[in-house]
């Protein structure tokens, strides 16, 4: 690539590579410090979700700019994995959602939103009257 | 410049890891500690891409994508049984 050969890309390249690298590492560090500093699992599951892939995926940007500047070429594997991993962390978040909402892990008082299997007020009360078929301490009658 | 930067990184990078451990080892619930394992792959993908940089060599992009795939599909794995009590039914 000829239009590579000019005398300011490597300063060029360098300086890219060097913001985008550290600019992914301080990604990459607020969303495991907020990992650490929230308050209950719904809000820690909003860090790593969403600031990971752009930390890790900034590394990536820096790592191509990298080998461009060293012996100009690209690389595809590191695009491979940003794209794997932009695929990949939604499917992981939204599993994780389920897992915590079967488990009714205890939400902070200012976590809002609730869905609506565990909003009270939705629910409903548990009936006075049991049901004729069930005595109330778990056993069925016995014909 | 890059040499500077490489070093801020791998210690924000590592410092990372370092509280995703804590999450793990402390985390009250069970997903908690599944998340932080989660983070801690995508981390560790991360430091190997600095790792490359430092060494100026191509050999651990294989081994990057590797720990990429394998992280979400143990991910997904783990999910799946504390929702079904099966990975496979």
């Amino acid at each position: 690539m000829a239009w590579l050969d000019k005398a300011w890309i490597d300063t060029a390249l360098e300086a890219l590579t060097a913001f985008f690298m550290i600019a992914g590492a301080l990604i990459t560090f607020i969303s495991s410090f907020g990992m650490v500093h929230l308050r209950d699992f719904y809000l820690r599951m909003h860090g790593p979700a969403k600031a990971t892939t752009l930390g890790v995926g900034l590394i990536l940007v820096a790592c191509m700019f990298y080998f461009l500047l060293i012996d100009r070429t690209f690389h595809i594997q590191l695009l491979l994995v940003t794209i794997f991993l932009l695929i990949t962390a939604p499917i992981s978040a939204h599993l994780l959602a389920k897992v915590a909402l079967h488990q009714k892990l205890p939400s902070d008082i200012s976590t809002t939103g609730a869905p609506s299997e565990l909003r009270e007020e939705d629910v409903g009360q548990e009936p006075d009257t049991p049901h004729p078929e069930d005595p109330g301490n778990g056993q069925r009658h016995s014909p | 410049m890059i040499g500077i930067a490489l070093w801020i990184s791998f210690f924000l990078v590592a410092m990372a890891i370092i509280l995703n451990a804590y999450r793990l080892l402390v985390g009250p619930s069970l997903p908690d500690r599944i998340i932080a394992l989660d983070t801690m792959y995508v981390n560790s993908i991360a430091l190997i891409i600095l790792y490359t940089i430092w060494l100026s060599t191509r050999v651990y992009f294989e081994g990057a994508l590797l720990i990429a795939m394998l992280g979400f599909i143990s991910t997904v794995a783990v999910c799946k049984y504390l929702l079904r009590g099966d990975i496979i039914e």
